[in-house]
């Protein structure tokens, strides 16, 4: 069941409508038509489910922003008054800072899927690339909006971010100062916070707007790492795709909402129910679970500078994925060896976002180390040379050959129907 | 290939479709609800009491309530005579002036005061009629508060009231 390659309408106001702005056409190519490697597992729904995260917060955010004021003497109050007094403030309230959280596990998730089956690799490297700038727009997004409620936590988390700056060599302080508006975190910080926070999701819409299009060029990786070679490989994504994504979305929200009818607060610190107060830091000062991995990395290291830069290498090395990674072969399927190293990355990432929220003291710092020494290590020395000397798995001939043998899927109950086509 | 029997595929594709309609309007109703005026403002809107005592004859105070301004005007013998001697039928909003206040308490009038016209204050005291004056384009209201010259099309409107006392109203 497939349609036309290119929209051809049949009511008289579409046609006209195409020749002047054909975006029923693009629509069309693009989600319904498109050519989708029949193979995708659920990994692939993540892309989606991140572009249905970005509208709810998005949405959310405008109708809470009705709502709230950015003053350092207002804040704290007009977001207890959202969840008070504004009619169903508190849900809003709610899905904005637990859609955060899901936003960023969907985010990791489909990270991680990205690295498993190579999907970083030629021709591919621009979409990563262009990826990696979203998690940063995401990581910069999710700072300022933290800081708006302008509680303990919020108050303190600006004032320890912005300080990372001034690790710079001789520029570092005015850097500081510039950010902040003033000689600490104040009014003037909140109110660009508030400026850019609602100004950074409509620059990542524009970067996934890149994001998608340089996918469509080169089209979808899928779980053998093949490229598709017949159209046989490849089904429409409607409505192949659009089900399964629309499936895997309402498990997500199914999660989504548990956290926020259930345990609501259970991901948030309680210390941001107190209003800010600049003259106590709270002793137990940490980030949001989604930024722990990369601040036990800051931690782990004892010198302020090079803290700071391993910070920021941890993410900024991801860039360098496509070429770091020596391997001819795609999908860790095919890549034993491979395997291993990554699903010690994982408990590696796991195990640092666990260790950011432990006291930087005793065995913790130790494993801290040890852990960065392996994420580090993973991209600089394990993948390079990994690529050279690991003996891989022969690859399928095409997509159906792996998934389909005389006709019917590997492993399935029935046998094949007589005249089946393999 | 489409055959004239509703398929398994039909059926399941309507019933996805109508749960996501419910969903869809399931999302809808706080996101509208949240722009109605909240549990504060409503607070905020709750009736007010008004001492009349310190109001002297002729003279008229404003207070607001819901965020409108409201004339409170203790009318003399001579405007109240005004108000009631007029043919009712030759005005442009007819109403009686015994419509306009609570009944045995004639000399209090109580309006909302906002131009029916556009929405400016008319200033008390004014106009042809020493009833108000609305400056934005020459509304003339009576002692009455209704309207008799100008743009406006209605009488000035009267907020819920009721007096507690001789010397007390509450309105809201």
């Amino acid at each position: 069941m497939s349609g036309h390659a290119t929209y051809q309408p049949k009511n008289a106001f579409m046609q006209w409508m195409e020749r002047r702005l054909p975006i029923a056409g693009l629509v069309y190519s693009s989600f319904i038509v498109y050519p989708t490697p029949r193979n995708l597992n659920y990994w692939w729904t993540f892309g989606g489910i991140l572009a249905f995260m970005l509208g709810v917060q998005i949405i959310t955010g405008i109708v809470l922003a009705m709502h709230y004021t950015p003053h350092v003497d207002f804040a704290f109050n007009s977001v207890e008054q959202i969840m008070r007094d504004v009619n169903y403030g508190w849900l809003l309230r709610y899905l904005h800072a637990n859609g955060a959280s899901m936003f960023f596990l969907a985010a990791y998730v489909h990270m991680f899927r990205g690295m498993y089956y190579g999907s970083y690799k030629d021709p591919r490297e621009v979409l990563w690339i262009l990826g990696v700038i979203l998690l940063l727009l995401m990581i910069m997004t999710g700072f300022m909006g933290y800081v708006l409620p302008w509680g303990q936590m919020s108050f303190w988390a600006a004032t320890v971010i912005t300080n990372l700056f001034s690790a710079i060599p001789m520029v570092g302080e005015s850097i500081v100062t510039w950010l902040w508006g003033g000689y600490s975190v104040g009014n003037p910080t909140l109110n660009r916070f508030y400026s850019l926070h609602y100004l950074l999701p409509f620059v990542i819409v524009g970067v996934v707007v890149l994001h998608v299009w340089a996918l469509h060029m080169v089209g979808q990786n899928n779980p053998t790492g093949v490229e598709p070679k017949t159209e046989k490989d490849t089904v429409a994504f409607t409505p192949y795709a659009t089900i399964k994504d629309s499936f895997l979305m309402v498990v997500f929200c199914i999660l989504f909402a548990w956290f926020v009818f259930y345990i609501p607060n259970f991901l948030g610190h309680p210390d941001n129910y107190i209003p800010a107060n600049p003259a106590v830091t709270p002793t137990h000062i940490v980030p949001e679970w989604y930024y722990l991995p990369f601040y036990a990395i800051l931690r782990a290291i004892p010198n302020k500078l090079l803290g700071v830069a391993a910070l920021g290498a941890s993410i900024v090395i991801l860039a360098f994925l496509p070429w770091l990674d020596t391997s001819k072969v795609r999908s860790a399927r095919y890549r034993p060896l491979y395997r291993q190293f990554f699903w010690v990355f994982v408990i590696v990432c796991i195990g640092l976002g666990w260790l950011g929220s432990k006291p930087p003291e005793g065995n913790y710092v130790l494993i801290a180390r040890i852990f960065t020494v392996y994420y580090f290590a993973y991209f600089l020395v394990i993948l390079p040379i990994l690529g050279k000397v690991e003996k891989t798995k022969p690859l399928p001939n095409s997509i159906t050959e792996s998934v389909l043998q005389s006709g019917v899927p590997i492993g399935a109950s029935a046998p094949p129907p007589s005249g089946a086509r393999a | 290939m489409s055959s004239a029997e509703p398929t398994r595929r039909d059926f399941l594709y309507i019933a996805t479709g109508a749960v996501a309609a419910v969903g869809a309007a399931g999302v809808l109703v706080p996101l509208i609800a949240q722009m109605n005026p909240d549990a504060s403002t409503i607070a905020a809107g709750a009736p007010i009491e008004v001492d009349l005592t310190p109001i002297a004859d002729g003279q008229v105070i404003k207070v607001f309530w819901r965020g409108k301004p409201i004339y409170i005007n203790h009318r003399t013998k001579k405007q109240i005579e005004e108000a009631q001697n007029v043919d009712v039928a030759k005005l442009p909003d007819p109403q009686p002036d015994s419509a306009r206040v609570k009944p045995g308490h004639d000399q209090w009038q109580v309006l909302i005061g906002i131009c029916t016209h556009l929405g400016c204050i008319p200033i008390a005291h004014a106009g042809s009629y020493d009833g108000y004056f609305c400056p934005c384009h020459g509304s003339v209201y009576d002692t009455s508060g209704r309207i008799r010259q100008g743009p406006a099309p209605l009488n000035l409107a009267l907020p819920p009231y009721e007096f507690l006392s001789d010397s007390k109203i509450r309105i809201g």
